[in-house]
């Protein structure tokens, strides 16, 4: 922790990225207005420059975009780390495995693991979405099924690493059993990079289920993320009205820039070769 | 030839310095062999690098001097020390990878360093090449020089490392545990090896290493560091047969071959100080069974040994 | 106590699909294949102590992982109390790397106290007694129960390497270099805590090392290995006294002695041939400064040559 401060870049990250969650968490509280209660909108304020009544000004239906930043933040947020922590264990899980397994259960795994990243992720994203129909808990079923293929993919060579290991042979010679072996000794030393891969992953995650948004394809419009907020300040963007596209834009790059730096920062401090002694 | 004088070394760590090169001081003469015996972190690699001035960040010479041929190292520009090295002070390292690029053909990586420092011919530069893997001991060196680091074997490896410092003809070596990682019937090849082109090439040569009975059959004079600071020196006879710091006896008493077999081995209670926490005065202090109250006091280095009450 | 009958392990690397289809063409690849271990035979006594000897590739530590079950031999069979090493109470290995051989995310008492629990050895309530009585046993103060490996310096992992081993009340040990990565001073007091142990416990060990002054030290009886096969097997004494084979000589003669000052070495030529293309007959003959004719044809076998004492060379037909 202490290394991690020394760097000035990574420690603004993690303070922005502190700051980022906590407006998210505490977003009902802190927010001006309600920006999903209709009847708290007042379509007579639609539009509103920045500036006076509304700091960040409003929508296209009177809706306080600082309000709606706020809340989109929570569902951006919510949505990427939720569908990040289901990727990491299923494919953090699958990754040890076929290190350990082998034989012909990798084989599989890592070709599925290969043709999976093999299409852009917002093409199978996009597909799936179209199958799933709209909804958080699609668009998590959908970032889920795009992202376990990285953390399969990472947890596998880190695993393989470990595996070769004493300890593990140490542990093969006490008689423990596999299930043991691979949930007690190689997950938790695979795990560092891990966590590297998942912060990164999340940041994708969020700027993917973004994108879904401003096609239309993501969240519904009642529950607006940061995308879907983007999207909607689109349209007004050639008629001078840039604020209600260029907040929220504005904050998803805060928040995915402040994911990143962290996420940077950790991965040179697992990392032995850039450790410094 | 070689005069170190009160030698200090010493890093830069979180929790202030440490020294890891204590008052360190020796001379060499031509053609001498000088084995410094020391355990890890007795700061025997530390003092290899500082002769050579290739102690880097946060490391950093505080004092003393090392003269060289009449010349003072410390202090020396990088040009200058650069210049030196390589050419009249060479280093064997115990991974010879540390000396060879693996993506560079012997031959390149051999007439680069001959014309790095003498301005010959290319034909010559190759000529040398050659006469060089012939004196370490390598078969048709001619074909062999074509080869690529990753075709050796790890002994012929560090046979390619040796010929490349001995190519200038150095006035010194200094070899850092070279024989380690090898087996033992390569590293009875490469000692045998050494002991030879030390003596026809003049040079004189600083083996160190962990391993006692390998400075036995290879140096005239022997240097035990513990803890950063030299604990004893002399001719190997004196150090090996008549040692005068307990800590060298220690040390002989531990290996297996100076004791009755399958008995216990006589050992030295205890482990290795931090250097970050060293005990006051004599650094050996705590684990000595001769020590008393005069040890708390840092003890001079004389008549051979730094022991307030040494053997014999 | 432990019978190897015959013991190989050769380890091969399947072709992959682009190798096997170039090879339905006709291009000449052959599956590479290592003989690590090459039908090796001996027996270990109970109480025994019994060193392995032989440089890099000749198959030592893969025969170590085979006695303890961790290999499964390609061919022959192992007996450790008449039945294969899969069940235990099996032997145990201590590691030569201190560091790697410990799980860096687990807290000394779990590394230790782990496997006994796991097999029911010790009950919930008895562990934390039993962790301390394990540390105690190896010279390892017990309220260091709660640290983690990297908090140790390298003698005292070896000994919770040794703690974990002996939880599980093994009757034999095998140790891999369990010694090689120790200072000398560090190594006498490991060395001296096997003694201490095996004196204690009755315990039997195959000792794996590089090391000959470390085997003659402690084992009693010696297998020399070389590429893969056992060369010789005597007694400590016959073997460090007279040893037969013309590899054990260049061995003994190879080790740096501290009662040799500035005794010039005659090395033996070369270096250890590959175990991928080992040479053909003895594996020793490029080396050997004795070779015959028949050594290059003919693979010597291992036969008696004195009570107790075995040796592969053709030298001792006369």
């Amino acid at each position: 922790m202490k290394e991690f401060l020394s760097n000035r870049v990574a420690a603004t990250g993690l303070a922005m990225l502190v700051i980022v969650v906590a407006i998210a968490l505490l977003a009902p509280w802190i927010s001006p207005q309600n920006p999903y209660d209709l009847a708290k909108l007042d379509l007579m304020d639609a539009r509103m420059e920045p500036g006076g009544r509304y700091l960040l000004g409003t929508d296209g239906q009177g809706r306080d975009m600082l309000s709606a930043i706020f809340y989109g933040l929570r569902v951006s947020l919510l949505v990427g780390v939720v569908s990040g922590v289901i990727a990491l264990t299923l494919g953090g899980l699958l990754g040890v495995l076929a290190a350990y397994v082998g034989g012909r259960f990798e084989a599989l795994l890592m070709r599925v693991v290969d043709i999976q990243l093999g299409f852009p992720a917002i093409l199978v994203a996009l597909i799936l979405i179209a199958v799933l129909g709209k909804g958080v808990d699609k668009i998590i079923i959908a970032l889920v099924c795009v992202q376990w293929a990285y953390y399969a993919r990472t947890a596998r060579s880190a695993a393989l690493v470990e595996r070769s290991k004493e300890y593990i042979e140490a542990a093969r010679g006490l008689g423990l059993g596999r299930a043991r072996i691979v949930l007690r000794h190689l997950l938790p030393n695979a795990l560092p990079p891990l966590i590297v891969v998942g912060t990164v992953q999340v940041a994708h995650a969020i700027a993917l289920e973004a994108t879904l948004s401003f096609l239309g394809l993501g969240l519904p419009s009642t529950e607006p993320s940061l995308g879907l907020l983007i999207a909607n300040g689109y349209e007004y963007l050639l008629s001078g009205k840039y604020w209600i596209s260029l907040y929220p834009g504005l904050a998803l790059l805060v928040t995915i820039l402040a994911i990143n730096l962290v996420g940077d920062q950790l991965r040179d401090q697992f990392n032995p070769r850039l450790a410094r002694a | 030839m070689l005069e170190v004088r009160d030698l200090v070394t010493e890093f830069a760590t979180g929790a202030g310095a440490v020294r890891a090169v204590d008052e360190v001081s020796f001379e060499l003469k031509p053609k001498e062999i000088l084995g410094i015996v020391g355990e890890s972190g007795s700061g025997k690699s530390v003092l290899g690098y500082s002769i050579l001035g290739l102690v880097d960040s946060p490391g950093r010479i505080i004092s003393g001097s090392v003269r060289f041929a009449g010349q003072e190292l410390v202090g020396m520009p990088d040009a200058a020390m650069r210049r030196l090295r390589g050419k009249r002070i060479a280093m064997i390292f115990q991974d010879p990878m540390m000396t060879l690029n693996p993506v560079l053909s012997v031959e390149t990586q051999m007439v680069e360093t001959v014309l790095a420092h003498d301005d010959v011919s290319r034909k010559i530069a190759v000529e040398r090449s050659v006469e060089s893997l012939n004196l370490v001991g390598i078969a048709s060196p001619a074909s062999r020089l074509e080869q690529y680091p990753h075709e050796f074997s790890g002994g012929m490896r560090q046979r390619v490392a040796i010929a490349i410092a001995l190519l200038h003809r150095p006035d010194l070596i200094v070899a850092d545990e070279p024989t380690t990682a090898l087996d033992v019937t390569v590293q009875g090849q490469i000692l045998y090896e050494m002991q030879r082109l030390v003596r026809e090439t003049g040079a004189a040569l600083i083996w160190i290493t962990h391993d006692l009975s390998v400075v036995a059959g290879l140096a005239d004079r022997v240097a035990v560091m513990y803890a950063g600071r030299i604990v004893e020196e002399g001719s190997a006879d004196e150090v090996l047969y008549a040692p005068r710091h307990p800590y060298t006896r220690g040390l002989l008493d531990s290996v297996p071959a100076n004791n009755e077999g399958r008995a216990r081995l006589r050992q030295i209670p205890g482990m290795t100080p931090s250097l970050a926490h060293l005990p006051v005065g004599c650094s050996f202090r705590e684990r000595c069974s001769r020590a008393d109250a005069e040890c708390l006091l840092a003890p001079d280095f004389k008549n051979r040994t730094r022991c307030h009450h040494p053997l014999c | 106590m432990l019978e190897l009958i015959n013991v190989s392990k050769r380890f091969g690397k399947r072709l992959d699909a682009v190798e096997r289809v170039a090879r339905a063409l006709g291009v000449k690849i052959a599956e590479p294949i290592v003989h690590a271990v090459d039908g090796v035979s001996f027996k270990v006594g109970r109480g025994e102590v019994v060193g392995l000897v032989g440089e890099s590739g000749c198959g030592k530590s893969t025969l170590g992982r085979i006695a303890c079950g961790l290999v499964v031999p390609s061919s022959g069979s192992v007996l450790y109390q008449g039945k294969p090493p899969a069940a235990m109470p099996r032997p145990q290995m201590i590691f030569q790397d201190p560091f790697a051989s410990l799980n860096p995310r687990m807290r000394v008492e779990e590394i230790v106290g782990e496997a006994p629990l796991v097999h029911g050895l010790v009950s919930k309530m008895e562990i934390r007694n039993y962790v301390d009585e394990m540390l105690r046993q190896v010279g390892l103060d017990p309220s260091y129960r709660k640290r983690y490996p990297h908090q140790f310096s390298g003698g005292q992992r070896a000994r919770i390497g040794i703690a974990r081993a002996l939880a599980v009340k093994p009757e034999f040990l095998v140790c891999d270099e369990a010694v090689a990565a120790l200072d000398v001073s560090i190594q006498a007091q490991v060395l001296n805590l096997f003694l201490d142990l095996r004196e204690r416990l009755g315990l039997t060990y195959l000792f794996i090392s590089h090391d000959l002054g470390v085997v003659r030290h402690l084992a009693q009886r010696v297998v020399v290995m070389y590429l893969g096969r056992v060369v010789e097997i005597a007694t400590t004494a016959d073997l460090y006294a007279a040893p037969n084979h013309p590899y054990t000589q260049a061995l003994l003669a190879g080790v740096p002695r501290l009662d040799r000052q500035r005794r010039t070495y005659a090395p033996i030529k070369g270096e250890i041939p590959s175990p991928l293309a080992p040479p053909s007959g003895c594996h020793f003959h490029p080396r050997c400064p004795r070779a015959m004719e028949r050594c290059k044809r003919e693979v010597p076998a291992l036969r008696e040559i004195a009570p107790g004492r075995l040796s592969a060379c053709h030298l001792n037909d006369g």
